[in-house]
C-alpha cells in the first residue's frame, strides 16, 4: 500500500502552556490518498484541533504529523479549508472571493495576472459543479446561507488542494439544503482527485459521505475506533432510510454516548 | 387556441399625484422652525440683543460684517481641514500599526486613551510656546483632537478579523502582510470612513479653541474680539458660520463614506 497522505502519530497537543488544557493525547490517524474520512465524537473532543494540526496551523508538542511525505512544521498550502461560517469577504464578489486563495498560494500568485482568464474559467466551472452557475458576479451577502456555503466549497477547492478539510460545513443549514450539499460533496469527491477529511456532529452525514468514520474520545481526544463504511458508491439519498445504514448510525451513536459518559 | 378573452391582470397605474416628500423636506422645515421659535422667544422675553440677539439681528450682522466673516470662515476652514488631513494620514498610519499585532494593541491602547483624556485646550499654550501664535497651533490642535477616533476605529477594524478567515488564509501559507492587505485593511475601511464623520466635527472644535486662545485670525479669534466689544450678534454670526461649515463637511464625509464602502451598507436580506 502506498504511503498515506496524512499520517498523525502519537500526537499530544496542549493549549496555553504546560499547565493548559490537553486537547488531544496519543492521537493516531492515517488518511490515504483519495480517501474520504469523517471524524465524529462528543463535543470538545479536539476535532477542530485535529484539523489545525493537519493543516499546520498548530504544531504539536510531541508526536509527528506528516502530510504528503514531509513533516508539518508550518502551514501546508496543499490544503483547502471550509468552516461552518462561510467567512466570505463582503467587499468582494463571489467570484473574487473564490479566487482569493490564488492570490495567496505561492504556486499561483505569480501566475494569476497573466492567466487571469484561465483561472476565472476554472472558478466558473467550479461554480457550475456546485450549482451556482451565473452567481459569480453577485456579492456573497446577496446569496442565501446554503449558496454561500457552496461558494465556500469552491473557494476551498480553487487551488486544487490535495486535501480538503471540512469543519462542520453544513452545521448551520436546514435539513434539505444540507442533504443537497451532501450530494454536492459526494459528486466533488467522485469527480475530482481529492482527499477529504470531514469533521462533523452529524452521524448520518458521516456515514453517508465517508469511506471511513473515525470516532474520537472525550477530551483529551484520541481515536477510539475506526469503521469502514461498507456501502457501495455512488450512494443515493435513499440509502439514509435503509436498515443497514441506520444500524451503523446507531452503533456510532452508542460509541459516542459511551465516550461521553466516560468523560 | 381558444378565443376566450382574459382581462389583462394589470392594475391601472396610479396617477402621479403631486405629493410632498415630508421626509426630504423635514430638515429644512425643522431648521426654519428652530429659527422662528428662537425669534419669537427672544422678542417675547424682551432680552436685549447684547445678551441674546434674534436670528434676524444675527443675519443682519452677517450681512454687515460679511467681509471679515468670510475671510475668517475661510481661515477656520483651512486650519480645520489641514489638521483633519494630517489626522487622517497619522490616524491611518498609527491605526494600522496598533492593529497589526495584539501585543502592540495591548501596549499602546492605554497610552492612547490617556492621551485622549487630556483636554486639548490645555495643550494650546504648549503649542504656542513651540510654534508661536497663529495658524500652526490651530492646525495642530485640530489634528490632535481629531486623530484619536480615526486611530481607534482603524485599529479595531484590524484587530477584529474573524479567526476562521485568518485560519483559511494562514493554512494557504499567507503571511501577516497578505492577511492585512487582503482582509484587514479592506475590512477596517467602513470603520475608518465612519470615524471621519466624528473626526471632522472634533477638528472644528480643536481649531476654534486654538484660534480663540492664541490667534489673530479665524472665526474663534473673530468671536473673541466681538465678545470683548459686546458685539453679541457678531458672536452668534460666527457660531452660525461654524455650524454651517460643520454640516457641510459632515455631509461630505458621509457621502465619501457611502461612496467608498457601499458594501457595508448592504440590505439585511441575508446575514
Amino acid at each position: 500500500m502506498a504511503t498515506p497522505l496524512v499520517s498523525i502519530e502519537n500526537v499530544d497537543m496542549r493549549y496555553g502552556g504546560p499547565e493548559g488544557t490537553l486537547a488531544v493525547s496519543g492521537l493516531d490517524l492515517k488518511i490515504n490518498r483519495g480517501e474520504f474520512v469523517a471524524v465524529v465524537g462528543p463535543s470538545g473532543c479536539g476535532k477542530s484541533t485535529l484539523m489545525k494540526l493537519t493543516t499546520g496551523l498548530h504544531i504539536p508538542q510531541s508526536g509527528t504529523v506528516i502530510v504528503a511525505n514531509s513533516q508539518v512544521t508550518k502551514p501546508v498550502s496543499i490544503v483547502g479549508m471550509a468552516f461552518q461560517n462561510p467567512t466570505m469577504l463582503p467587499w468582494r464578489t463571489t467570484l473574487e472571493n473564490i479566487l482569493l486563495p490564488l492570490e495567496i498560494v505561492e504556486r499561483h500568485r505569480h501566475r494569476l495576472r497573466a492567466h487571469k482568464a484561465d483561472y476565472i474559467a476554472k472558478a466558473e466551472a467550479l461554480l457550475e459543479t456546485v450549482g451556482l452557475k451565473g452567481f459569480g458576479e453577485k456579492f456573497p451577502w446577496q446569496l442565501s446561507g446554503g449558496m454561500q456555503q457552496r461558494a465556500n466549497l469552491c473557494r476551498a477547492l480553487i487551488h486544487e488542494p490535495e486535501l480538503l478539510m471540512l469543519d462542520e460545513p453544513f452545521g448551520a443549514l436546514d435539513a434539505f439544503t444540507r442533504e443537497e450539499l451532501w450530494c454536492v460533496i459526494r459528486d466533488l469527491h467522485a469527480s475530482q482527485d481529492v482527499t477529504i477529511a470531514l469533521v462533523t456532529h452529524d452521524l448520518r452525514e458521516s456515514v453517508f459521505l465517508a469511506d471511513k468514520v473515525v470516532v474520537m474520545s472525550a477530551r483529551p481526544g484520541r481515536i477510539i475506533s475506526e469503521h469502514v463504511v461498507p456501502f457501495e458508491r455512488p450512494r443515493q439519498l435513499d440509502l439514509l432510510y435503509e436498515p443497514a445504514f441506520n444500524e451503523m448510525v446507531q452503533k456510532l451513536h452508542g460509541e459516542i454516548a459511551t465516550a461521553r459518559a466516560a468523560a | 387556441m381558444t378565443t376566450t378573452q382574459i382581462a389583462p391582470p394589470v392594475a391601472t397605474a396610479p396617477k402621479p399625484a403631486f405629493k410632498l416628500n415630508w421626509v426630504q423636506l423635514s430638515p429644512v422645515l425643522y431648521t426654519i422652525g428652530l429659527f422662528v421659535i428662537w425669534e419669537i422667544g427672544v422678542r417675547l422675553s424682551g432680552l436685549p440683543h447684547t445678551i441674546f440677539p434674534t436670528p434676524t439681528r444675527v443675519f443682519e450682522a452677517i450681512v454687515q460684517y460679511w467681509s471679515p466673516i468670510w475671510k475668517n470662515s475661510l481661515q477656520t476652514l483651512y486650519t480645520t481641514v489641514l489638521g483633519f488631513i494630517i489626522a487622517i494620514v497619522a490616524g491611518l498610519g498609527i491605526g494600522l500599526f496598533i492593529g497589526w499585532s495584539k501585543t502592540i494593541y495591548a501596549g499602546l491602547y492605554p497610552i492612547m486613551v490617556g492621551f485622549n483624556a487630556i483636554p486639548k485646550v490645555a495643550l494650546v499654550p504648549i503649542l504656542v510656546i513651540w510654534f508661536g501664535i497663529g495658524t500652526v497651533p490651530a492646525v495642530l490642535t485640530a489634528f490632535l483632537i481629531s486623530f484619536f477616533p480615526i486611530v481607534v476605529n482603524v485599529a479595531t477594524g484590524l484587530a477584529t478579523i474573524e479567526p476562521e478567515t485568518e485560519d483559511v488564509l494562514r493554512a494557504l501559507g499567507a503571511k501577516k502582510l497578505d492577511i492585512m492587505l487582503k482582509v484587514g485593511i479592506p475590512r477596517s475601511m467602513p470603520y475608518f470612513f465612519g470615524s471621519l464623520k466624528v473626526a471632522i466635527t472634533l477638528a472644528f472644535v480643536g481649531s476654534v479653541v486654538s484660534e480663540t486662545v492664541a490667534s489673530n485670525s479665524g472665526l474663534g479669534n473673530m468671536m473673541a474680539s466681538a465678545q470683548s466689544n459686546f458685539n453679541v450678534p457678531l458672536v452668534f454670526a460666527g457660531l452660525l458660520m461654524l455650524a454651517i461649515e460643520g454640516i457641510v463637511m459632515y455631509a461630505l464625509m458621509a457621502w465619501v463614506e457611502k461612496r467608498m464602502t457601499g458594501w457595508a451598507h448592504r440590505s439585511t436580506m441575508s446575514n
